[in-house]
This record gives C-alpha cells, sequence and structure tokens, in this order.
C-alpha cells in the first residue's frame, strides 16, 4: 500500500512537472474560463435578467462547471499521448505496482483542477461574485464541483485509452462539450428558453450541477415556478449525475487500458 | 548447444526459455523459441523486421504473455513472478520513450524512484549515468529538445539505473551516427564486464558478431539458426566469391555458369548487379573468371572474402525461404 501511495505521487509529480514546462495545457480550464466570466459578465450580462438576483453572480457557478466540463480534455490528452509514445511500455517494465501509473493520472488531474477551481473563484470575486452561505454550505459547494471534476477527470481517461491520437480526443470534447454546457442554465435561466429546449436543458446534467453550486453558494439559480425534478433537488441530482458517470467511466477507463496494454 | 554444463547445473543463467510461442489472432509472431544465456553473457536477436524479435522481448520483459511455454530471467518465471522480474531487469524499446516534457535530470530521476531508489539515491545515480553517457551537460535541458541519438543515450540510461542483471535492448544503436555506436558499444561491453546479461535484437550483423557471444536467428518467428558468430560462420561456409555483373539480368546466367564451383546458398542481389557465392574451399579465382568468359559474361568486379554474417544472415533467411516455397 505504502509503495503504491509512493508510485502514485512519483506519476503525479511527473504528470504536474508537464504542466510547469507547458502551462498551455492549463488553458482550457483557467484562461477559457475567465474569458467565457468577462465576456458574459459585460457582453451579454447587461441583457440576461435574472430575477432572483446580479447576472454576475448566476454566471459564476455556471462557467466553474462549464470548465470542469471541459477538463475532459487534460487527462484525455495525456493518456492518449503516453500511450501512443510508448512510455507507459517502459512503466510497464519497471517494478511499480500495478495502478499507481493511473492513480498519479488522477491524483495530478485533480490537482490540476483545484487550482483552476482556485483561479476561477478569484476571478469571480474580482467581477462581483460572492459566496452568500455559510461554511459548511460552501465547502459543500465546493465538493459538489470537486465530486463532478472527479468524474469528469475519469470520463477524459476513458476517452483518451478509446482515441487514437490526443488530437481526437480534443475534437470529440469540443464537439459534444459545447453544445451540452450552452443547452443547459449554464449561461442563460432556463425561463427564456422554447418549451422543448427548456425540456431538454432541464434534464441536462450540466444544469443540475450548476443550480446544486448555486444553491450552495447561496447565489441566484433563476430557476423557473415549476422546474423538472433535478432542479428541484439539484445537490442530490448533481451528485448522483456524477456517480453514474464515475459507475460507467471508471470500469471503462481500466478495461481499456487494460485492452490497450495487453501484449 | 555450447554452453558448460557446470555452468547450467549450478543454475546461473541469465535467461531461460522453453517453447516460446505467441500467437496475435491467426498469425504466430513466434514459435519454439528455446533460449540458455549465461549470465554475464551477449545475447543476439536477429532478423529482418517483424521476424519475432520485438516480441520475444516483450514476453521476456513481461510486457506480453506468451501463448505457449515458458521463460525465466534471472531465475524468476515471467508469468508467475512478472515483479521479481522486473525488479532485476532493465529494457530499453526501440522507440526512445523517455518524457519529452522532463529534463534530462528528470527522467532518471522519476525512472529511480520507480525502482523505489531513495530521492537522494536516485539523484545521485542520476548524475552518475548523465556523466557516463556524456549528458551531463544538457541535464537541466527538456528532452524535446534532444537530437535522436541523445534520447537513446538517455533512453538506455534509464535501463541502467537499477544496474540491472538482465538488460533488454531492443535495437540500441538504430539512427546513431558511428562515433555514437562504437561508444555505446564500448558502455555495453564494460556492462557486461561488470556481470550484467545482455539481450539485444538487431539489424546490423556487424553489431551482433562485435557484441554478441551467442546469436539466434529468427525468421517469421522461427528459429532458422543458433550458435556464437565463429559458428555460425564456419557453418555456413568459409569464402564467399562476389561477382558484380554489367548487368543484372544475367545473374542467374552467372549463377548457373558456377554452379560447379558453389558450396552452399547463392545469393542474388539484383540492386546491386551481384551474385554471391559460397565457393568450395581451394577455388581458384581465375577458374571463376574462366567460366565466367566461357558462358560470355563479362563482370564489372570479380573479387574473394571471408564469410561474413551478413552473408550467413542472407543464407540462413533465403534458405528458410527456399525450403517453405519448395513445400
Amino acid at each position: 500500500m505504502t509503495t503504491l501511495v509512493a508510485d502514485s505521487l512519483v506519476f503525479a509529480r511527473r504528470n504536474l512537472a508537464h504542466i510547469r514546462q507547458v502551462p498551455e495545457k492549463l488553458f482550457d480550464v483557467t484562461l477559457q474560463p475567465i474569458m467565457f466570466t468577462l465576456l458574459f459578465a459585460y457582453v451579454f450580462g447587461g441583457v440576461i435578467a435574472i430575477h432572483d438576483g446580479s447576472y454576475r453572480e448566476y454566471l459564476i457557478g455556471g462557467v466553474m462547471v462549464q470548465s470542469l466540463a471541459f477538463g475532459i480534455m487534460g487527462p484525455a490528452s495525456a493518456i492518449a499521448t503516453d500511450l501512443r509514445e510508448g512510455v507507459v511500455d517502459r512503466f510497464r517494465t519497471l517494478p511499480t505496482v500495478t495502478g499507481a501509473y493511473l492513480t498519479g493520472h488522477v491524483l495530478a488531474e485533480l490537482a490540476a483542477i483545484l487550482i483552476a477551481i482556485a483561479i476561477l473563484s478569484l476571478s469571480g470575486l474580482i467581477v462581483g461574485w460572492r459566496i452568500h452561505t455559510d461554511l459548511p454550505h460552501a465547502i459543500a459547494g465546493y465538493a459538489v464541483l470537486t465530486f463532478f471534476a472527479f468524474a469528469m477527470i475519469w470520463l477524459g481517461t476513458w476517452l483518451g485509452v478509446m482515441v487514437r491520437t490526443p488530437d481526437a480526443a480534443q475534437g470529440l470534447v469540443f464537439l459534444v462539450m459545447f453544445p451540452m454546457t450552452f443547452l443547459a442554465s449554464t449561461f442563460v435561466p432556463l425561463g427564456g428558453l422554447s418549451p422543448t429546449l427548456a425540456t431538454i436543458a432541464s434534464w441536462n446534467p450540466i444544469s443540475a450541477i450548476t443550480a446544486a453550486v448555486r444553491e450552495l453558494f447561496g447565489n441566484p439559480t433563476g430557476m423557473p415556478a415549476d422546474p423538472a425534478w433535478p432542479l428541484q433537488h439539484p445537490v442530490i441530482a448533481a451528485l448522483g449525475w456524477s456517480t453514474l458517470v464515475l459507475l460507467i467511466a471508471v470500469p471503462l477507463a481500466l478495461r481499456g487500458f487494460r485492452r490497450r496494454t495487453a501484449g | 548447444m555450447v554452453y558448460d554444463n557446470a555452468v547450467r547445473s549450478t543454475n546461473k543463467l541469465g535467461v531461460e526459455a522453453e517453447g516460446l510461442g505467441k500467437r496475435y489472432g491467426d498469425l504466430w509472431a513466434l514459435r519454439d523459441l528455446d533460449l540458455a544465456v549465461p549470465a554475464g553473457s551477449v545475447f543476439g536477436l536477429l532478423g529482418h523486421n517483424g521476424a519475432g524479435k520485438t516480441t520475444a522481448l516483450k514476453i521476456l520483459t513481461t510486457l506480453a504473455p506468451p501463448t505457449t511455454g515458458r521463460a525465466s530471467v534471472a531465475g524468476h518465471d515471467v508469468v508467475t513472478h512478472g515483479a521479481r522480474v522486473r525488479a532485476c531487469i532493465g529494457v530499453a524499446g526501440q522507440a526512445a520513450t523517455v518524457d519529452g516534457l522532463l529534463t534530462a535530470r528528470a527522467n532518471l530521476v522519476m525512472v529511480g524512484r520507480l525502482y523505489h531508489l531513495s530521492p537522494a539515491a536516485a539523484r545521485a545515480r542520476a548524475d552518475e549515468l548523465l556523466a557516463q553517457l556524456e549528458l551531463a551537460d544538457v541535464a537541466t535541458k527538456l528532452v524535446k529538445e534532444f537530437s535522436g541519438g541523445m534520447k537513446r543515450r538517455l533512453d538506455l540510461a534509464a535501463s541502467l539505473v537499477a544496474r540491472p542483471q538482465v538488460l533488454f535492448l531492443d535495437e540500441p544503436t538504430t539512427g546513431l551516427d558511428p562515433h555514437s555506436r562504437n561508444s555505446l558499444w564500448d558502455l555495453l561491453r564494460a556492462q557486461v564486464k561488470a556481470g550484467t546479461t545482455l539481450v539485444l535484437t538487431t539489424q546490423y550483423l556487424e553489431e551482433a558478431d562485435r557484441l554478441a557471444d551467442h546469436i539466434a536467428v529468427l525468421d517469421h518467428g522461427v528459429v532458422a539458426a543458433q550458435g556464437s558468430p565463429a559458428e555460425l560462420k564456419a557453418r555456413f561456409g568459409g569464402e564467399r566469391i562476389a561477382i558484380t555483373l554489367m548487368d543484372a539480368a544475367a545473374i542467374p546466367r552467372a549463377a548457373a555458369a558456377l554452379s560447379a564451383f558453389v558450396d552452399g546458398v547463392v545469393v542474388e542481389d539484383p540492386e546491386a548487379r551481384q551474385v554471391v557465392i559460397p565457393v568450395r574451399t581451394g577455388t581458384r579465382l581465375v577458374e571463376v573468371v574462366r567460366a565466367l568468359d566461357a558462358a560470355g559474361l563479362d563482370a564489372h568486379d570479380v573479387h574473394r572474402r571471408e564469410v561474413t554474417l551478413d552473408d550467413v544472415f542472407l543464407a540462413i533467411t533465403r534458405r528458410e525461404r527456399a525450403v517453405k516455397a519448395a513445400a
């Protein structure tokens, strides 16, 4: 067990060293959300009305969740690159504990995502976002975010194991995550959408997770009068969706990794 | 086999294999490989691309399970005791698998840590190897800026971190310039002298000739010949006469005209307009030239030389193909 921890930390340090060398790796979870924050806060903020508060306070929960959803990309391209370049084979000839490579990979991605969450919170504070609840609720809010990020890391790991090139992973994430994060209550309240779109958006996991974060931070939720079940119980729904993703992605990622590395 | 029985009975084998085979789908990449490599010796696996060299190495380094047979490395079974095998081997694959986004030093320290050296020991060993492989000047440079030869040297350094009992190198000098190749050979000889068993694959017969105590030539996954370089050369004839013709189309006629002198497998190389014949002892060069002249053939060059491993390799792989075609 101690060797598993030690080996995993060696691998985690390696991945974090990559970020130090190539800070662009973190752009999709740092600069991009900051850009979204500024664009939406200052360009669209004036025309989007939230009935229970200010748009900027509404916005930040959405940007956080969106950037964590795009966090699939980091682990996907990291794994895809390692598998392609044969680095994983070299590691497999070393006396490391089985599973340490993947554990280290997930740890490093988690560390990176925590940094991203911190940066996002700071940029939120700058544009006027605040947490209005007590400490336990604030911690719960960050816990929901981290759990969701954890699920997205595993989803990204599975994707990285399945694709042949890092570029393919990037393209796929953009193709899926852009519509998915926009067809939700991420940036606009559901009341402004047509009934059909509003129904789709209500059941979109991204909506439930943003609603949970907004509720726990005491931010405006822009909730319609009679919301769908996941939006009435956003925290339970958020945890449920993340758990579901993990239940699917973890075994598939492990199986795919084993298959890619089987002689 | 040529090995001393006393050595064998004390079980000082670096690598041992019996009936080793690997099937991918319908294709047997490797069949019936038997190995007995004494500790502290050099074993060379020769063969064309796809002959099964890398497959054999993958099984011996625990990267792939064998379909048939068994193998042990440093006394540990590769299937049942993979972890023990991994603790006493060093491996450098065909592609240099060093991390481009780390410095040379960080790469080696990481590998040392994964061999469970203490941080201080891993750093010390990294510096030692960087100096040994003439990489000390670039220790703190990112590996992605390295040339191919530098990456290979670093890859080799990584495989030496834990002072392995058995070292597996897959085509270690492919893509290296002659100077780097020579210094690499020196380094490998020093390792072997210090007691390391070395198993290497190569396409360069000169490399096998210079380094290996024992060679197996693989062809389509099967061992076509085994022995020391000297044995193989003796077995496949002593002398060759190489005739370069004016016209490649004349090769078959030349081979026919010289059939009386042939002792072994004639190797034809149309691209070089060349035919190489293993000749009976006592054959005189002038007889060969007369026979060519009698057949109305003109030669650009005719010369006699000692057999090389290249000749042996070509003779073995061509013969295998001829046997297969006949069957």
